[in-house]
C-alpha cells in the first residue's frame, strides 16, 4: 500500500504491528480516552528515598520485557542511563524496550547492553553514532519506532507507548519527590520532555545529585507523580549538559543561508508586531536569530513568543524587549537555564503542551514561522532529518514535523551540497516531515517555494531574493555532483517512522 | 559600464570545498589563488584543482586566477594548465614592468588560438606590490589591450616601503591615488588592496568609503562578509539615483528647448556633473536598482 507521502508500506510490520498509513497532516481524528500511569497509594510518612538504584529497580518490580524511559535534557553529559542500565544488567533482567525522549552522541555506551540482550527494542526520536548504526544494520529484535517530540507524548497519552518505569534524572529533587531542572550542579533548565514521562509512566524513579528538603520552588514535576528517589554522586557532566551560551556559527555558508531565511521572513507578510517563531537545531537555522534581530530593530517590530528549544540568544532578545515570552520545552545552554530561573516571562512547558497534536491546544499551532534544518529535502518538499544520504540513522525526528504542521510558514535551511552529496534530491531517503507542510527551502544557491504556497511565492518574487523552482535547485546540485547512485536497500524493515498522529509516514529498510 | 568589479574575492586554490562554493557569495569576481595561499609543496595539486573548477563549474560571476609570477618556477606551468580551462582573467601578482604583461598576453593569445577560444576573450589584470611597480603603474596598465584592471597589493607594497600598516592607511595614500590615476589613463578598473579587517564592520566600511572616494572601482576581498559590506558602500542611494535622474531629465529638456544654461535643484549643471549623473544611473542599472533604466 502507498501512503499520502507516496511511500510504499506493508500492511503489517513484524515486531510493530498493523500499519496505519499517513493520510495527511490532520486527516487522522483520534478517539478514546487519555491513558495514564497506574493509580497508587502513599501511606502517610512512608519513605520514598531509597539507598540505591538497585533497590529502586526491585521496588518498582522491573521485569523482563518491560519498557523503561529516560529524558534527554542532559544531552551528551548524561550519566543516568549508564547508571541505571548497568544496574539492570547486573540483575540479569533482559528484553527491555528502551523508550527515551531522544538519544544523544553519548549513547554509544548502550552498545554492550544491546549486544547482551538487556535492551532488545528502542522507541525514540532519533539515533546517532554507534546506536544509529546498530539500528540501521537491523541488529535489534524489533524495528525501532521513531516519533516526533509531539508524537511521543501523544503515544503516551493514547496508550500506544506504555512506559512501565521512567528513570528521570533530576537536577534538584526534594525528599518527597518534587523536581526542578533550574537548580543544582547538573541544572539543565526545562524538564519539558521528562514531564510527560512522569505524567504517564506506571512507576517513576527520580535520580538526583541534589537532594534537598521539602518543598522546592519552582516545581516542574510534582511529588504526586514520583514513586521513589535515589541519590547518587553525579547524574551528569555539567560541562556537557549545557554549554555557556550556544554561539552563532561563523561558517560563511551557514550565515548566508541564515541571512536568506531571515529575508524570507521579512518578505513573507508574517513579519508583524506580535509574531512568533521557533528555531530548529543546526548551524544555519540557529543563526537566523541574529538576522531576525537586525530586522526587528530596523523595522521597529517586536515579537510575541519564541517556542521549543530556547537558547541564550533568544533569552537575550526577550531581555531586550524584542519578544514578550518564551515557551521552553528544552533549554539549549546555561544562559537559557539562568533566564528560565529568573525571568517570569520565560515559561517551562511540557512536550505535550509544546507539540502533542491530540490535545486541545499544542503551542506549535500558534506559530507564525519555524526555521528548520534538514539532512535532505526533495523536489516534493519532503524533509529528512533522521537518516543520511546513505540510509544510516544519524539524526532525529525531533520537533520538525510538529512545527512544520503547526506553523503558518515553515522554512527549511540546508546547504545545496554536503561534501560531494547533493542535499536537494529527487526523493529523500526517509520522509520525516511531509512536503505539504513545508513552504520554503533556503539554500546557499537559491530559494525555492512550495507551489502550494502561491501567496508566499508572489511575495518573495517581489523581494530581492533569488527564487527558483525546486527542480532548478536540484539541477544545480546534480550539475556539480553528478547523479548519485540510489542506496540499495533490503526488504528488512529496521525502523518505522511515525508521523506525529501515529500513522506511518515511512519505514527505514536495512541498506544492502 | 557592463561589468562591475566592486569585489574580487580571493579563494584559496587548494581547498576543494571553497572552490566549489566560491560563486554563492555574490562577489563580482572570484580570484582562485595559486600564489600566496598555496604552499610550494601544494602548487601542482592546486593548479589541477583550480583548472578543473574553472572548466567544470558554472560560476555566476567573473572567474580570475592569480598565477605565480612568471619569474618563479611555477608561473609558466600555471599558465599552461589554467589557460586551457579558459578562465575569464589572469591576475599577475608583483607586476613591475610592462614587458611582463606583454609576455603573458602573448601566451594567452597563443592559448586562445590553440584551444579555439575567441581572440581577446581572456582578460588580464596586474597588481602593483612594489615601489618599482608603482613607478611603472601607468605603463603596466596600458601595456596590452587585455588589461582590464590594475590593483594594489598593499602588504607587499608596505614592506617594500620599509614601513608598517596603520589604522588610517596613510602609508598607502600615495600608491592608492597613483593606481587610480594609472587606471584612468588606461581606461581600466582600479582595484584596492585587500583589507585585513575581518571582525570590525565599521572599520571596514570606513576604509571602503575612503577608497571609493579616492576613485577605486572595487577591492580585493578575502571574506564573504567583506563582499556584502563593499556592495553596500558601492550601491548608489535612492536619493543619489533620483537626483541623477533629475539632472539627466533637465539636460533632455534643455536640449529640446535649445536652452544654453541648465539648472537643476537650483544649481548649475555642467559637464562633470552630467558625467557623474550618467555614471550613477548606469551603475544603478547594473546593480538592478532601476529595472526600467536597464531596459532603456
Amino acid at each position: 500500500m502507498s501512503n499520502e507521502a507516496k511511500r510504499n508500506l506493508p500492511d503489517f510490520i513484524e515486531g510493530y504491528g498493523p500499519v496505519k498509513p499517513y493520510r495527511g497532516p490532520f486527516a487522522t481524528a483520534p478517539s478514546g480516552r487519555r491513558s495514564g500511569g497506574k493509580i497508587a497509594l502513599d501511606v502517610p510518612h512512608s519513605e520514598k528515598l531509597l539507598r540505591s538504584i538497585d533497590q529502586a529497580i526491585e521496588a518498582v518490580g522491573l521485569q523482563d520485557g518491560m519498557t523503561i524511559s529516560f529524558h534527554h535534557h542532559f544531552r551528551s553529559g548524561d550519566h543516568v542511563p549508564g547508571l541505571v542500565l548497568a544496574a539492570i544488567a547486573r540483575k540479569g533482567i533482559r528484553n527491555l524496550t528502551l523508550a527515551p525522549s531522544s538519544l544523544h552522541e553519548n549513547s554509544d555506551i548502550l552498545i554492550p547492553l544491546l549486544e547482551q540482550g538487556v535492551v532488545t527494542a528502542i522507541q525514540t526520536s532519533g539515533g546517532r553514532g554507534e546506536v544509529g548504526r546498530y539500528i540501521t544494520h537491523g541488529r535489534l529484535a524489533k524495528p525501532t519506532i521513531f516519533r516526533s517530540h509531539g508524537g511521543r507524548p501523544r503515544a503516551l497519552a493514547s496508550g500506544e507507548l506504555v512506559v512501565d518505569v521512567a528513570f528521570l534524572g533530576a537536577p534538584t529533587c526534594d525528599i518527597y519527590g518534587n523536581i526542578n531542572g533550574v537548580h543544582g550542579k547538573s541544572a539543565c533548565g526545562s524538564l519539558g520532555y521528562a514531564m510527560v514521562d512522569a505524567a504517564h509512566a506506571d512507576k517513576v524513579v527520580a535520580i538526583t545529585d541534589n537532594l534537598v528538603q521539602q518543598p522546592i520552588f519552582p516545581i516542574s514535576i510534582p511529588q504526586d507523580q514520583v514513586d521513589f528517589i535515589v541519590e547518587v554522586d553525579s547524574i551528569g557532566d555539567p560541562a556537557k549538559i549545557a554549554t555557556k551560551v550556544l554561539r552563532f556559527t561563523t561558517d560563511p555558508r551557514e550565515l548566508l543561508i541564515a541571512q536568506r531565511a531571515a529575508a524570507v521572513m521579512e518578505h513573507s507578510g508574517l513579519f508583524q508586531d506580535g509574531f512568533s517563531f521557533q528555531l530548529g537545531g543546526g548551524g544555519a537555522s540557529m543563526a537566523v536569530a541574529r538576522y531576525i534581530k537586525e530586522k526587528m530593530l530596523a523595522h521597529k517590530i517586536s515579537g510575541g513568543f519564541g517556542l521549543g528549544g530556547i537558547g541564550g540568544v533568544f533569552a537575550q532578545m526577550m531581555e531586550e524587549g524584542l519578544f514578550r515570552m518564551a515557551f521552553d520545552a528544552q533549554s539549549f545552554d546555561l544562559a537559557a537555564v539562568e533566564s528560565l530561573k529568573k525571568n517570569p516571562n520565560h515559561l517551562e512547558i511540557s512536550a505535550s503542551q509544546y507539540a502533542n497534536p491530540h490535545t486541545k491546544g499544542p503551542l506549535v499551532n500558534r506559530l507564525d514561522m519555524v526555521f528548520l534544518g534538514a539532512t535532505e529535502v526533495d523536489v516534493d518538499f519532503n524533509v529528512n532529518g533522521l537518516t543520511d544520504s546513505n540510509g544510516m540513522v544519524m539524526g532525529a525526528s525531533g520537533g520538525q514535523s510538529d512545527t512544520a504542521a503547526g506553523a503558518k510558514l515553515t522554512v527549511v535551511c540546508a546547504p545545496l551540497l554536503r561534501g560531494r552529496l547533493p542535499i536537494v534530491r529527487e526523493r529523500v531517503h526517509t520522509v520525516v516531515t511531509p512536503g505539504e507542510t513545508v513552504d520554503v527551502i533556503v539554500t546557499d544557491y537559491g530559494v525555492a517555494v512550495n507551489p502550494r504556497r502561491q501567496d508566499i511565492l508572489a511575495r518573495l518574487k517581489d523581494s530581492p531574493l533569488e527564487v527558483m523552482a525546486i527542480e532548478d535547485l536540484q539541477r544545480k546540485a546534480l550539475e556539480l555532483t553528478g547523479v548519485p547512485d540510489s542506496v540499495p536497500v533490503s526488504d528488512k524493515i529496521v525502523g518505522v517512522v511515525e508521523y506525529r498522529d501515529g500513522t506511518v509516514i515511512d519505514v527505514i529498510r536495512r541498506p544492502e | 559600464m557592463n561589468r562591475l568589479r566592486r569585489t574580487m574575492m580571493y579563494v584559496p586554490g587548494n581547498n576543494p570545498g571553497k572552490l566549489q562554493s566560491a560563486g554563492i557569495y555574490g562577489a563580482d569576481s572570484i580570484i582562485f589563488d595559486l600564489e600566496d595561499a598555496v604552499a610550494v609543496t601544494e602548487k601542482d595539486a592546486a593548479r589541477d584543482l583550480v583548472a578543473s573548477a574553472v572548466r567544470d563549474i558554472r560560476y555566476p560571476c567573473e572567474v580570475a586566477v592569480r598565477i605565480n609570477h612568471i619569474s618563479t618556477p611555477f608561473g609558466h606551468d600555471d599558465l599552461r594548465c589554467i589557460l586551457e580551462a579558459k578562465p575569464d582573467m589572469i591576475r599577475l601578482p608583483k607586476a613591475e614592468y610592462p614587458e611582463e604583461i606583454k609576455v603573458i598576453a602573448d601566451l594567452i593569445g597563443r592559448a586562445e588560438a590553440k584551444y579555439g577560444y575567441p581572440a581577446g576573450s581572456i582578460k588580464m589584470m596586474a597588481s602593483i606590490e612594489s615601489a618599482q611597480g608603482l613607478v611603472n603603474a601607468c605603463a603596466i596598465a596600458k601595456a596590452d589591450p587585455r588589461m582590464a584592471a590594475i590593483a594594489l597589493g598593499g602588504e607587499d607594497f608596505i614592506a617594500d616601503l620599509n614601513t608598517t600598516r596603520s589604522a588610517d592607511g596613510a602609508e598607502l595614500a600615495y600608491a592608492r591615488s597613483q593606481i587610480v590615476v594609472a587606471a584612468r589613463v588606461a581606461k581600466i578598473h582600479a582595484i584596492d588592496s585587500v583589507s585585513t579587517i575581518l571582525n570590525d564592520d565599521e572599520a571596514f566600511l570606513r576604509e571602503a568609503r575612503m577608497i571609493k572616494q579616492l576613485g577605486f572601482d572595487g577591492k580585493s576581498c578575502v571574506h564573504p562578509r567583506q563582499v556584502e559590506l563593499m556592495h553596500k558602500v558601492y550601491t548608489p542611494t535612492a536619493k543619489e539615483v533620483a537626483q541623477a535622474r533629475r539632472i539627466l531629465d533637465g539636460i533632455k529638456l534643455a536640449l529640446e528647448r535649445k536652452s544654453g544654461v541648465i539648472a537643476v535643484d537650483g544649481k548649475m549643471v555642467d559637464g562633470p556633473i552630467i558625467t557623474r549623473a550618467e555614471r550613477i544611473i548606469a551603475y544603478a542599472a547594473v546593480v538592478g536598482m532601476n529595472k526600467e533604466d536597464a531596459d532603456e
